[in-house]
């Protein structure tokens, strides 16, 4: 046991350099600035996929409304960003100078009370974390107290997604409307338009990016991590062995819905607006596509899935744009006929053989057999739950 | 009220749409004592267990486990308070080996935020040891569950059951689909984990029931017809008639 736990822990920490590398090396010296951006942007996603690893991999829960927690983090940011570029003076031409352009058009005269205390970034970024855990710790609460799950769960999120995104766009001049919160340009003073911005902006949202990783992962070695896997197997078993299982659900639930705003937060930054069209139905299952192409159980696998997925999209709208959404679907379908594990499941029998064996090489060529068939023995045992 | 009484069940009853599953239903169980629940299908047996687990709520009775109404109390309470119950079909974690099912059972952290923070300390190591060895799995201990054979998947279930140290033990068929040997050895087990708590074991194997049974309480229909020694119930026509056969 000892030794399984401590192998799986090596491979795992291979995977997280791998990707860190990567994220940290690999892209940015590799692509230019404008392409460097739009990456940051599809690792804002990961961010959800990550979060749906722990959430529904592991914990057996689909959310379909991930979009929600991702577009309360966004909006959040946005409304910070949007209060320090509607300086009395940049909206000087406005019947109520000082407040968001979009106030302005729909006849508010003062800014709403919700909005004054976005005025402090302390207070947004607590607002950012704070916000969605409390949310999803109220969904939580009322579905999993009384026993909602499965399908039934999936279909509340959903509407919660749905009912988030209409409110949005009705409340025009609240929220901005179908357009969201346009026009970002500084962050302290700090114009995050610039490329040197960017350039920050995407080794502090990769790092963010590997910090959920690893925070995932942590949480996944864990009883409670077991205990989750146990209970999206057998939920009697786990309640009557005397735990509170509503309790572990809401927990998980709130840990992806912060992961998830953090991914929205960065979103903003990066891409300097938000929108509804980041909160609905749409955007919350693709991102559960992500996560399944990835492979749902491997938290570095959601993160290559994410990836993969967005340059495929990218490649084929630019390519091909009358026909990308049809690749689109034929790719998804693709990998869920032919790789139902994802590209994690593609490691597992290929990749994994492979590394175990250059793994086995190098530390222990003297002692030919024996430690090497244990090593490959927990390399085999850890895939299945790594 | 006398200790040596475990559980003291008075006038339960339970109706699903109308239909009585149980009904006014008496049932005293003592300390150290190993009872078997006999009856045909459909009888209540599994019912009961239910009830006094807390999976189903009844509509009328009280069911006294030492000086609490289990009655009133959430499932994850009972469990606590010291009563724990084997499902009809192994309900095993198949996915995690063996020793991290025993281990995901053992009492401790228990709460969302201890179960993050809890450390897999010696005496879990040791507790993990020791009951394995008790279930006759020490040798599978890192073994997918799933890859275990069907008497092994009960024991371990069992096994789970043992880690937290219950007062009173509920088991629903625990040797059903197993093979003679394995019966032998369970009739075994049953007797030794039975020295120090309180048992309730549904069977239906009388060969079984003969080897480790106290007393025996026959149910029909919801209600209990019989109750006493192996021989006194056996002999009883009311059981023949309904259960037994001529």
């Amino acid at each position: 046991m000892n030794l399984l736990t401590k192998k799986l822990s090596k491979t795992d920490l291979i995977g997280v350099v791998v990707l860190s590398a990567i994220i940290l090396v690999f892209f940015p010296s590799v692509f230019s600035i404008f392409r460097l951006n739009l990456i940051g942007k599809y690792l804002t996603y990961a961010f959800v996929g990550v979060s749906l690893v722990l959430l529904w991999g592991n914990g057996g829960i689909l959310s379909l409304g991930q979009g929600v927690f991702f577009g309360l983090g966004g909006y959040c940011m946005a409304m910070f960003l949007k209060l320090e570029a509607s300086d009395p003076i940049a909206t000087k031409i406005q019947t109520t100078p000082g407040i968001p352009d979009f106030m302005d058009w729909n006849q508010i005269t003062k800014l709403p009370l919700f909005w004054m205390p976005f005025k402090s970034l302390t207070f947004t970024i607590l607002a950012i974390l704070v916000i969605p855990a409390f949310f999803a710790f109220i969904i939580g609460v009322a579905m999993f107290k009384r026993r909602v799950g499965g399908v039934y769960f999936a279909i509340i999120t959903q509407a919660v997604a749905l009912i988030l995104s209409v409110l949005i766009v009705g409340q025009q001049g609240l929220t901005g409307g179908i357009n969201g919160i346009t026009d970002l340009k500084t962050m302290h003073g700090w114009d995050i338009r610039s490329d040197s911005a960017k350039y920050i902006l995407y080794y502090v949202n990769g790092t963010l990016l590997i910090g959920c990783v690893v925070f995932t992962r942590w949480v996944l070695s864990t009883k409670f991590g077991m205990l989750l896997l146990a209970l999206r197997e057998k939920e009697d078993r786990v309640r009557f062995s005397g735990y509170d299982v509503a309790n572990f659900k809401t927990l998980a639930f709130c840990m992806s819905a912060v992961m998830c705003a953090i991914g929205g937060a960065m979103f903003t930054l990066q891409v300097g607006f938000m929108s509804p069209s980041f909160v609905g139905i749409t955007p919350s299952i693709e991102m559960v596509i992500y996560t399944a192409v990835g492979g749902r159980m491997s938290v570095v696998g959601a993160v290559f899935g994410t990836l993969l997925v967005n340059f495929a999209k990218t490649f084929f709208s630019e390519e091909y744009p009358d026909l990308w959404l049809f690749l689109m679907g034929a790719t998804f379908i693709g990998v869920v006929l032919l790789f139902p594990d994802g590209l994690a499941g593609l490691y597992e029998r290929f990749g994994r053989p492979f590394v175990a064996r250059m793994l086995r090489r190098s530390p222990s060529s003297r002692k030919k057999d024996e430690p090497t068939v244990a090593v490959a023995a927990a390399l085999e045992s850890g895939g299945k739950h790594g | 009220m006398a200790s040596h009484e475990m559980l003291t069940i008075q006038g339960l009853g339970v109706s699903f749409d109308g239909f009585k599953a149980v009904d006014d239903l008496n049932f005293i169980v003592d300390r150290n004592e190993l009872r078997v629940v006999i009856g045909p299908n459909g009888a209540g047996k599994t019912t009961l267990l239910d009830l006094i687990c807390g999976k189903t709520k009844s509509t009328s009775g009280s069911i006294m486990f030492k000086t609490m109404d289990l009655t009133q109390m959430k499932e994850h309470a009972i469990v606590r308070a010291g009563v724990g119950r084997k499902f009809q079909t192994p309900s095993i974690y198949e996915n995690l080996t063996v020793s991290e099912n025993l281990e995901v059972s053992f009492p401790r952290g228990r709460t969302a935020f201890g179960a993050l923070f809890f450390r897999r300390t010696a005496d879990v190591a040791e507790r993990v040891k020791n009951v394995a060895e008790e279930v006759m799995l020490n040798e599978k201990l890192d073994q997918q569950a799933a890859l275990l054979s069907h008497g092994q998947k009960q024991w371990l279930e069992i096994g789970m059951l043992l880690m937290q140290d219950p007062e009173l033990l509920m088991l629903d068929e625990p040797v059903a689909g197993m093979t003679v040997n394995e019966r032998e050895q369970t009739a075994e087990l049953l007797n030794r984990i039975s020295k120090n708590r309180s048992v309730i074991v549904i069977e239906h194997d009388m060969e079984f029931v003969r080897k480790i049974a106290h007393k025996v309480t026959v149910l029909h229909q919801g209600k209990v017809i019989a109750e006493g020694s192996m021989d006194k119930v056996t002999a009883d026509p009311r059981v023949i008639e309904v259960y037994l056969g001529h």
